[in-house]
């Protein structure tokens, strides 16, 4: 029986994937040819989707994007035995966009069947938990810390010294909850994870369970991505049935278990203690810090709270070492960066590379420029409180450090291509509007700030009193960026400062065309 | 996903108790009633509040702060249109407003024959594909116009 996959990854879905599935069942049914379909996860060539793969016996050999209409075509071409067809790419790993990564965090994902326990263990899965419980807590928390790993939510913060931090309370009820609210536009890296290796999230927030002493684990996962929801609790009960999940995990005395909770829309719930509070029951609003989450989180429990993609690398870090993620990355960024490559732009996708990769090698080179074919004019890095990084500044290395000299962030490592036709002031008052629409309202800064800086860029656009209102608009990103009390109050001046530093011109459009006149 | 069923108090009592043994449960209990129902009406507040041992208050706080739980019941089909940046890149925004004005609606607001509901989204994760779309749970990618079209024809036909 020839195996063939075919992507349950939400990109795929929106792509057709279901309806692919179903034509290549009937083709086959048509034909007597006896087909196996394995829904795995993206290989994160995502215009290449659905991405349809052929185990054959020189390897797995890729054909797409296909339609069901090309799926006639495809058995005509003998594709079952990787016969040359107009959507073929070869062997799927020797594909150029491919072969340049270094998979860490997404190694398994789009290999293996992501709902399969015993495919994840042949893959090396769980190589990572069993060496935690030889080395025991301590070592395991020491080997995070040597890895360098940094928080991928966005801010950054040593995944080591959180775990340490929790492991040296004392002992008592604490938790592992895991931020997968994942909101920022432009990424896609914890669903992809989620929906294409979710063992490898269970895994680490096991091995972090073990470190730090807690029985109890959380994902909260934002409600835009259902089929997440659905293949991680997939993945869930096979784990609690293959004994990696529940009393005596694998045997020792570890007893943890995971929930999956599911999040309303609030883009503020991904900062971690209004995702906590949102856990809890209450209203999505931030806390004051401190106390830290790690000293008092959930229900004023110690907890760790860790982005997915951080919590998904630690068994490969437990697996092969700390020393040797550390091996990767450059400076104080150690280790690999799912890069996210999105918005108008011609071969989106993820992309994991080490820490290091010039901004334009990402677009350029990695990316291949826009998709209209027009001049790239801006990137927004890092969300939708990320700076927008101009063509002139493409040399700046993939780097925490190197995005904070430029005043910008790196954030989830996620990159939104705009071509020429972007309206700079426009995206600048959609920063200010998304703040004001998103803003849990708890300090001043954020919430009036967004609200006045909405109107204020809508002065500027109308041509009233233009350097006054900038003047006042930059006065407006100060008092926020230092008055508010989390992120986004904090960030949301990131992308409006940079529009108008680097796009200085847009912001003065009314009297260009006055003066024209 | 689709329609509202008319509001049942002691179905509602039921849903709520089975979620009392979860910590925190006032988001997993508000998901199902609106998994049941199609919407929370005000009237959860109360029996909520009561169940939970909180204030009315601190329970209309909640229930309002998200924008996932409509008080008032959505259309028959519900239609979601990224508004985020990547989308933006890629003409959503203009494709969005064109689309309303087409349907003479505002974003939140459903069609007079209650067919479709049309909201806003920011980011369904489908970055590489913009603009995406969201059609009574199921995602579309690489969307236009005529698409979104076909989905409100298809949503008043079925």
């Amino acid at each position: 029986m020839t195996k063939i996959y075919i992507p349950r990854d939400m990109a795929a879905l929106a792509m057709g994937a279901k309806k692919v599935v179903a034509a290549v069942q009937k083709e086959a049914a048509a034909r007597g040819l006896s087909v196996e379909i394995i829904r795995n996860g993206s290989r994160g060539m995502l215009w290449l989707e659905p991405l349809v793969e052929v185990e054959t016996a020189a390897g797995r050999v890729g054909y797409g994007p296909v339609k069901p209409s090309d799926v006639a075509s495809l058995f005509d071409a003998g594709f079952l035995s990787g016969g040359a067809h107009p959507l073929a790419i070869g062997k799927v790993e020797e594909h150029p966009y491919f072969a340049r990564q270094r998979r860490v965090t997404f190694q398994r994902c789009g290999v293996i069947d992501p709902v399969s326990f015993a495919e994840y263990a042949a893959h090396g899965g769980y190589k990572g938990l069993d060496r935690a419980f030889q080395i025991g807590p301590e070592a395991t928390v020491a080997e995070i810390a040597a890895s360098g790993l940094r928080g991928r939510g966005g801010a950054g913060f040593p995944t080591g010294i959180k775990w340490k931090t929790v492991a040296d309370c004392p002992a008592g009820k604490k938790y592992v909850v895991v931020n997968a609210d994942e909101g920022d536009s432009g990424t896609f890296a914890d669903r992809m994870i989620m929906e294409g290796d979710p063992f490898s999230l269970i895994e680490g927030m096991t091995i972090c369970a073990f470190a730090i002493g807690s029985d109890k684990g959380y994902v909260y996962l934002r409600s835009e991505y259902p089929i997440v929801a659905e293949i991680f609790n997939e993945a869930l009960v096979a784990a609690r049935a293959a004994g990696v999940l529940g009393k005596n995990v694998r045997g020792s005395n570890l007893s943890f278990d995971i929930e999956l909770r599911i999040g309303a829309g609030a883009y503020v719930c991904g900062e971690e203690t209004s995702l906590l509070e949102s856990l809890e029951g209450k209203r999505g609003i931030v806390r004051a810090k401190p106390p830290l989450p790690a000293h008092e989180g959930l229900f004023g429990k110690p907890t760790v709270v860790n982005n997915v993609l951080s919590m998904a690398t630690a068994p490969m870090i437990l697996a092969d070492g700390g020393a040797a993620y550390h091996a990767m990355g450059m400076d104080r960024s150690r280790g690999t960066i799912p890069l996210q490559i999105a918005g108008n732009v011609k071969y989106a996708g993820l992309c994991e590379v080490p820490f290091g990769l010039k901004l334009g090698e990402i677009v350029n080179d990695i990316g291949g420029g826009t998709l209209s074919g027009r001049p790239v004019r801006a990137v927004q890095v890092g969300g939708p409180l990320g700076a927008y990084v101009p063509v002139s500044l493409f040399d700046t290395p993939f780097d925490y450090e190197a995005y904070t000299k430029v005043d910008s962030l790196i954030g989830h490592g996620g990159l939104v291509v705009f071509d020429d036709t972007v309206d700079m002031s426009w995206m600048a008052r959609f920063g200010m509007e998304f703040c004001a629409i998103e803003s849990c309202g708890k300090c001043t800064p954020c919430r009036i700030g967004s609200t006045r800086g909405v109107e204020t860029i809508d002065k500027i656009r109308a041509g009233e009193n233009v350097e006054g209102n900038i003047e006042l608009l930059k006065d407006l990103c100060n008092t926020m960026k230092f008055g508010s009390l989390c992120a986004l109050g904090g960030f949301a001046p990131y992308p409006v400062e940079s529009a108008l530093r680097h796009f200085p011109e847009d912001f003065h459009k009314p009297a260009l065309e006055a003066a024209a006149e | 996903m689709s329609g509202a069923v008319t509001w049942d108090a002691a179905r509602a009592q039921e849903i709520i108790s089975a979620h009392l043994g979860l910590e925190g449960p006032a988001l997993p209990i508000l998901h199902a009633l609106k998994e049941e129902f199609g919407y929370v009406p005000d009237a959860a507040v109360p029996q909520m509040a009561e169940a939970l041992n909180i204030s009315r208050a601190e329970m209309y706080g909640v229930l309002t702060f998200y924008h996932d739980f409509n008080r008032e019941p959505h259309g028959r089909h519900v239609l979601k249109i990224c508004r985020a940046e990547s989308c933006q890149s890629m003409g959503a925004e203009k494709m969005a407003l064109d689309f309303l004005a087409r349907l003479k609606l505002e974003w939140h607001k459903t069609t007079p024959d209650g067919a479709l509901t049309v909201e806003p989204v920011y980011c369904l994760g489908l970055c590489s594909h913009s603009p995406s779309a969201m059609f009574d749970g199921e995602p579309i990618g690489r969307v236009d116009g005529a698409r979104l079209d076909e989905l409100a024809q298809e949503a008043r036909s079925a």
